[in-house]
């Protein structure tokens, strides 16, 4: 016998009271931990801190090395995902037949996305630093970030590709192009922005990874930049790891302020892949 | 008839999904002049159309038998230069289809796929093709505005004026008008009319009326079968095949 | 020109499909170069002392329980903060909320999805611990417990993302059907809409669980530093180690070659598996949820 209509909205509206909570409980966590640390962090936070070298040991002055060096890691890690992130887009929605081979393909890419990133981290140590000798080194922890980043590339390219009409590619066909050519003038240039908000993204993660260069690129106090691709680098994850658990008498002031450079790099690339976004879904031609 | 431009011998053809099928098509295509081929929908129409350029190879086709003679060679050879044949021979959609970019663009992107690089040949071949599907004078000055914006009739005769920039000599027309008013229609089919001087069409109307206005000759197609073929003048008014009477009589389709 | 254009033509779909392929060439040497180092601390330690109950590699005891034991207990402990707030978000998200609030609510979820794991356990260590210490009055709040808070919320996105796809999924039709026959919204959601993106919600929590498993930073940061395999309700207020933390933890001080060296590489090894057997499981979910993007968007 169903409940009486009062009843009914009555347990209708505890229920939505009770969802709408569990989201404020989520939600305000989140704009707390970004507030606390902005706030604590912005005062730390000047010229000098970051274009400045540390020193008295990382207590003071800046820290313009990590920053530099997240910039080379994640340029690294651009260079190499970037390419094979998008060629293996094109070939899974352009030139892939539904067969075991691109199936397999799928499960190597759902399967590299789900590795957690320590495990990434031991497979640069004995593929990059130790079996191709490379070190611990800016290659190796690009290389290594590369192949964990391209699963988001991969998927957002893919859908990206197939979001372009169909009826395109069978005008650009009817006018006498060939596939590549049609993949190449038509099919690409709309799929631009939706590839660029995957790789934005795809590189934020890479900027606040740590465990992955925890042993491939990282290092915590050089006396210089890196000037070479073999050299390690500081980064700004792993200077953040280091100076909030590993130095003692270590300024409460630099910890967030590094906290908050890194999180205003990161949220950066957020809004950047948000405004690519709706700006290429208001430019659409179709 | 005088040697046709295009002869379809004994063409049968099946996709994989089993729909809209062909069973041994036998037809001539006369040149300079509209052929028309109607009948309901799901017949065979556009298939017959997409089996002439090939389109047909993009799609699951489980059996294709037979031959397309066009111009001493056989278009369903397999080594048929493809490209080639799709430059000779146009194709226009049921739907407007104007790609993402401006119109000068749309116009040129033909040539540009051939390697045609020479702007005053691209300049010339834009005005050419506009002027003969009758747009030129509607959009000689924005040429460089996105063709999304134009209306629908217009969106189609940018199409047609696409086609006529790689200078074909057979045109093939798909339901061209029928997401179109009135007045767009009409237009399109005087654009026709202008064009069969120069080009062989053929065209799959969207209405028999549009058949019986625009035909020279005219093929009912019902069930993947060539029914009947005639000149326009005589299958509207004297159908020799029942079938054929009852299409046009609106006792079926 | 015509067979030009036919060889350039090769070449590139060639080199298209070789970056296809490369996906399953980086899984294989991932999982060869794990063995490569990680397969001698099968053959070094004894598969009895592998099981064993204390992990202490100074004076040569690998025991793994204790770290499996930690791995599990943040683990169950972190999904009771995620799925609950998790889902319910995504129910409000796809069924309640007005589209302005979606639209602002997604974002925020997708902020949280970005934030470095290294800066929550930051954080973990300057606040939350503390303050953990002090509510609960208990000696540190450096424990499994904080790391379960951390790691839930970390773990949120996940499921609220796929969770919401998969309701989103559900076809109107089924919704507008019980709304005729008198249904109130919410008997919708819960008889209707849940129970019919019931694989997808379960695919969530399953993403969901694989992610606080495999995260390393946060964890290490604030579950202290104990391999003691957990015992009764209070272990859940003292420190910890998971398998992903003491291999963070221990690989810096560890001589390449040694036994220690190869147990850390066996623990990936383990990692590596669990992440296996849970994205293969989930995958078939997203498959079809690829295709679903596919006819929404074609």
């Amino acid at each position: 016998m169903a409940a009486s209509v009062g009843r009914r909205q009555w347990i209708q509206r505890v229920g939505f009271a009770s969802l709408l909570l569990a989201a404020v409980l989520t939600v305000i966590p989140i704009v707390l931990v970004v507030g606390i640390i902005l706030f604590r962090g912005a005062p730390a936070i000047n010229l000098e801190f970051l274009t400045a070298m540390p020193s008295d040991g990382m207590k003071s002055g800046g820290i313009m090395p990590a920053i530099v060096g997240t910039f080379l890691l994640a340029i690294g890690t651009a260079i190499v995902a970037v390419p094979f992130g998008i060629g293996a887009a094109i070939y899974l929605s352009e030139y892939a037949t539904e067969n075991r081979w691109t199936q397999a393909i799928r499960v190597a890419i759902i399967n590299l996305a789900g590795i957690p990133s320590i495990v990434y981290g031991l497979f640069g140590l004995g593929l990059f630093v130790l079996f191709l000798q490379f070190g611990t080194s800016i290659i190796a922890g690009a290389l290594t970030l590369a192949i964990m980043t391209l699963p988001v590339i991969i998927s957002t390219s893919e859908e990206a590709i197939r979001s372009v009409p169909q009826s395109f590619r069978v005008v650009s066909v009817s006018l006498g192009g060939t596939h590549w050519q049609t993949v190449r003038r038509i099919v690409l240039p709309q799929a631009v922005p939706g590839i660029l908000t995957g790789v934005i993204l795809g590189l934020e993660r890479a900027v606040g990874e740590t465990a992955v260069i925890l042993f491939t690129a990282a290092a915590f106090f050089l006396p210089s930049l890196p000037s070479s691709p073999f050299d390690s680098t500081m980064a700004l994850p792993y200077h953040l790891f280091v100076i909030s658990t590993q130095v003692p008498g270590m300024p409460i002031q630099i910890q967030y302020g590094t906290a908050a450079v890194l999180l205003i790099f990161v949220l950066g690339m957020n809004l950047l892949a948000t405004i690519v976004r709706s700006r290429a879904r208001a430019r659409r031609q179709w | 008839m005088s040697s046709p431009k295009i002869s379809v011998r004994d063409v049968s053809l099946k996709y994989s999904d089993g729909k809209e099928s062909l069973r041994h098509i036998n037809l001539e295509v006369a040149h300079n002049s509209v052929t028309v081929l109607f009948g309901p929908a799901g017949g065979g129409k556009s298939s017959l159309l997409r089996t002439i350029n090939r389109l047909n190879d993009l799609t699951d086709v489980e059996h294709l038998s037979g031959e397309i003679w066009m111009d001493g060679e056989d278009i369903l050879d397999a080594e048929l230069d493809l490209i080639k044949l799709r430059r000779k021979v146009g194709m226009v959609f049921a739907r407007p289809v104007v790609l993402p970019m401006s119109i000068g663009q749309n116009l040129t992107y033909g040539l540009e796929l051939a390697g045609e690089k020479n702007k005053d040949t691209l300049d010339r071949v834009v005005e050419s093709s506009l002027q003969a599907a009758a747009l030129w004078d509607e959009v000689a000055d924005r040429l460089d505005e996105p063709a999304i914006k134009l209306s629908g009739g217009q969106q189609q005769r940018l199409c047609i004026a696409r086609v006529l920039a790689l200078e074909p000599e057979v045109i093939m027309l798909d339901e061209p008008t029928s997401g179109l008013d009135p007045i767009s229609t009409g237009k399109v089919e005087g654009t026709l009319q202008m064009l069969k001087n120069r080009y062989t069409i053929l065209l799959v109307p969207h209405s028999i009326q549009q058949a019986a206005r625009t035909a020279d000759h005219a093929a009912f197609i019902l069930d993947g079968e060539l029914v009947e073929f005639s000149p326009g003048k005589e299958i509207f008014t004297r159908p020799r095949d029942q079938r054929t009477e009852d299409y046009i009589e609106g006792r079926f389709g | 020109m015509m067979r030009r254009l036919a060889s350039a033509e090769f070449a590139v779909s060639s080199l298209i499909k070789a970056t296809g392929y490369s996906a399953i060439l980086f899984i294989v040497l991932i999982f060869i170069f794990l063995l490569r180092e990680g397969a001698p601390a099968v053959l070094e330690i004894p598969i009895r002392d592998l099981l064993g109950s204390r992990w202490y590699p100074i004076e040569g005891y690998f025991g793994l329980l204790p770290l499996i034991g930690g791995t599990v207990l943040v683990t169950i402990g972190a999904t009771l903060v995620a799925v609950p707030l998790g889902l319910s978000t995504a129910i409000y998200i796809a069924e309640v909320a007005p589209r302005w609030l979606r639209e602002v609510l997604k974002p925020v979820v997708e902020v949280l999805a970005g934030l470095p794991s290294v800066m929550l356990g930051f954080l973990g260590i300057i606040a939350l611990a503390p303050y953990i210490r002090r509510a609960l009055d208990i000696p540190t709040g450096l424990s499994a417990f904080t790391g379960a808070i951390l790691l839930g919320a970390m773990a949120i996105p996940t499921v609220v993302s796929v969770a919401e796809d998969a309701l989103d999924a559900v076809p109107r039709t089924y919704r507008e059907a019980a709304k005729a026959l008198g249904a109130t919204e919410w008997q919708i959601i819960w008889r209707v809409t849940l129970p019919a993106a019931r694989s997808g919600v379960l695919t969530a929590i399953m993403l969901g669980i694989g992610r606080v498993i495999g995260e390393t930073m946060a964890v290490m940061m604030v579950t202290g530093n104990a391999p003691v395999i957990p015992n009764g309700l209070t272990a859940l207020f003292r420190p910890t180690r998971t398998m992903t933390a003491t291999i963070a933890a221990e690989m810096g001080e560890v001589a390449t070659g040694s036994v220690h060296y190869h147990a850390l590489f066996l623990i990936g090894i383990v990692l590596f598996m669990i992440s296996l057997i849970i994205n293969l499981t989930g995958a078939r979910f997203v498959f079809r949820q690829r295709t679903r993007a596919e006819r929404i968007l074609s």
